[in-house]
């Protein structure tokens, strides 16, 4: 219980510290909208629907990054790092707690994006949808992680998306997968797995990610 | 010490190794029969398989190393994860040109995506440099041992899910145009492919042991300077 | 409360303490003393359990829950009020009343009326005040408190020698100062550490 009443504490937070800034999600919603707009002018025509599928998962795997790049700007700041680690609850919540704030503002973000995209290129159907929320589970699950590395690193906002991207490869192919193939079951399933997985590395080894 | 009396070894091995080597060579050009379909180019299969093997071996050793540190927190497997990867990753590079090589021999091509296994090792080639970007951003120190070992964790798990995003994504990205199966092997070719798996092997080993060796000395070094200052 | 033998921590090839050897009794307030560079806020850190020694031993008999620690950062969200600041504390530390202690706290620290102020508005002076709200707020056992009296103006500084001595004497203090002086008449040991 308390446990949950931590995550939540540090949830809230995150999400009243963006709402008084308010600076991460406008530019993420600006930079996935201009990015679709990049890729109406990179496309040839006759692609295919196939194509701006794929597109989509671009634009959100690098809006997701923009994101996470500042995701712990606030801890960093103020030298407030410190004092999470220092509070007696467990390590583990102060990532959970992120990643369920980063969630929100993806899902914020794509509550615009979707429509957006199916109004510039193709309509989505129910798999493609399940898809990126399955997907966004994963993002969020690992680019905190990921973040969190970067921070205690020289060359941070450099870093992050080498660190991300070859992990987010099976959440992109999860993705396109469930949005064009007759079969999206399949897709789904992966992405659900790969969640599982990684949400229980990444809860687990936390810890020794904040920790000097 | 013990670092030393095992260290003695490492000579032999590596004679060993360069024996090993040797053998498999010349069983690979003169004693092997040539395959039916692709002829000679075949015969890089002997090696770029074991070659790929140990690459994920070392991937799987450094991530075992890495969990020992962050359950004991001693340096020492801190080092061994490094070395281990390091290793893992040239041979996952040998894995990709040789590949490549096969891959040119056999269809023409330096490049196909086809390949579930070169599109793997892509993918992990791209994941363990990142692994070095971010243990040489980060100072030395604990911090820097947590952190490449969360990593290298990371990665072992990555191995399995690549391997089936790959085998998934192949269903829409490329139809699979190339087909390659393993050779059906006869017994002179699996008594071949089983001493150049051996041979590369031992050498992985004698390489790990002389890598580790020389990052171990050079720590020694440096503390015996700071103590002296 | 803290027991250190042979303790060193060194930072990537920087060695920055040595052979450091640390007793505090509960109830103790050791005043920590050393030129700039000689590894008292290093000390500190280790002591808190921000960072774990390189070598030698180190006990600290006080869990997390217990300790309250005052850094050269102030160790709060720029961008929430001070009232927010100290309730996110309060809560992840599950303080009791924890609105009557917050508010308790910001009174005597001369807050109250900034209470609802961004952290970021406010003076390096009133931040620290903040930050000692932060490090007092749980009650904790053992404090760990990183030159406190920086930045503080003459009301501040007599604020806080007032809540050091109210506090002393139950609670356990470890203190690094550039004014030992100043907290003669509250200290129990003294460790000089050299300039390395």
């Amino acid at each position: 219980m308390n446990y949950i009443e931590d995550v939540a504490t540090l949830a809230r937070k995150d999400l009243r510290l963006e709402l008084r800034a308010r600076d991460t999600l406008p530019a993420m919603l600006l930079f996935v909208l201009s990015t679709f707009v990049v890729f109406h002018f990179a496309l040839p025509q006759g692609s295919g629907e196939a194509a701006a599928q794929g597109l989509l998962w671009v634009a959100l795997v690098f809006t997701a990054l923009l994101g996470l790049a500042r995701s712990w700007a606030p801890e960093r700041e103020g030298g407030v790092f410190d004092g999470l680690v220092l509070a007696p609850c467990d390590r583990s919540a102060i990532w959970l707690g992120k990643a369920a704030a980063v969630l929100v503002f993806l899902v914020a973000i794509e509550v615009v994006a979707l429509p957006a995209f199916a109004l510039f290129f193709e309509p989505l159907d129910g798999a493609a949808v399940a898809g990126v929320a399955l997907a966004n589970l994963g993002i969020c699950a690992v680019g905190t992680l990921l973040a969190a590395m970067a921070a205690a690193s020289r060359t941070r906002e450099l870093i992050l998306p080498l660190l991300f991207l070859p992990l987010a490869i099976p959440l992109v192919v999860g993705g396109v997968g469930s949005a064009i193939s007759p079969e999206p079951g399949r897709y789904l399933l992966f992405l659900a797995l790969y969640d599982a997985v990684f949400a229980i590395i990444c809860w687990a080894s936390f810890e020794y990610v904040v920790t000097e | 010490m013990s670092t030393s009396s095992r260290n003695s070894r490492v000579p032999a091995l590596a004679a060993l190794a360069a024996a090993l080597v040797g053998l498999s060579l010349a069983l690979v050009f003169f004693v092997a029969p040539e395959d039916a379909d692709q002829g000679i180019s075949q015969k890089i299969f002997y090696f770029h398989v074991p070659i790929a093997l140990t690459a994920y071996a070392c991937f799987g050793w450094g991530a075992l190393k890495a969990l020992l540190y962050l359950w004991r927190k001693d340096e020492r497997y801190d080092l061994e994860s490094y070395v281990g990867i390091h290793l893992g990753t040239v041979f996952g590079t040998l894995t990709l040109l040789t590949g490549s090589i096969w891959a040119k021999a056999s269809w023409g091509v330096w490049w196909t995506w086809s390949s579930n296994q070169l599109v793997l090792f892509l993918v992990l080639f791209l994941f363990y440099c990142a692994y070095f970007m971010l243990r040489f951003s980060v100072e030395e120190g604990p911090r820097r041992a947590s952190l490449s070992a969360v990593y290298a964790l990371f990665g072992v798990v990555l191995v399995p899910v690549s391997f089936f995003a790959i085998r998934l994504a192949s269903d829409f990205i490329h139809p699979t145009v190339f087909n390659r199966e393993g050779p059906q092997m006869s017994g002179t070719m699996f008594a071949t492919f089983c001493v150049a798996w051996g041979a590369i092997t031992v050498l992985a080993y004698v390489l790990y042991r002389v890598e580790l060796a020389g990052k171990l000395l050079d720590q020694h070094l440096r503390e015996l300077r700071e103590a002296l200052a | 409360m803290i027991r250190a033998r042979g303790l060193e921590k060194r930072y990537g090839r920087k060695r920055v303490l040595r052979g450091v050897d640390l007793d505090l009794a509960p109830g103790g307030f050791l005043v920590v003393t050393g030129p700039n560079g000689s590894g008292k806020t290093t000390l500190l850190r280790l002591c808190a359990g921000l960072a774990l020694p390189s070598g030698g031993a180190l006990e600290i008999v006080p869990d997390r829950a217990r300790v309250g620690f005052l850094g050269h950062e102030g160790l709060l969200y720029r961008d929430l009020t001070a009232l927010e600041n100290l309730d996110l504390f309060g809560r992840l530390y599950r303080v009791p009343e924890r609105r009557e202690r917050i508010g308790m706290l910001l009174g005597r620290f001369g807050l109250w009326d900034a209470r609802n102020e961004r952290v970021a508005a406010f003076s390096r002076g009133m931040a620290q005040r903040l930050a000692l709200c932060r490090a007092f707020l749980h009650d904790p056992d053992l404090l760990v408190l990183d030159e406190p009296f920086t930045a503080l103006d003459g009301e501040g500084a007599a604020l806080l020698d007032r809540e050091l001595a109210s506090l002393a004497g139950d609670r356990t203090f470890l203190v690094a100062t550039h004014d030992p002086h100043r907290l003669a008449p509250l200290t129990s040991g003294r460790l000089a550490l050299g300039a390395s």
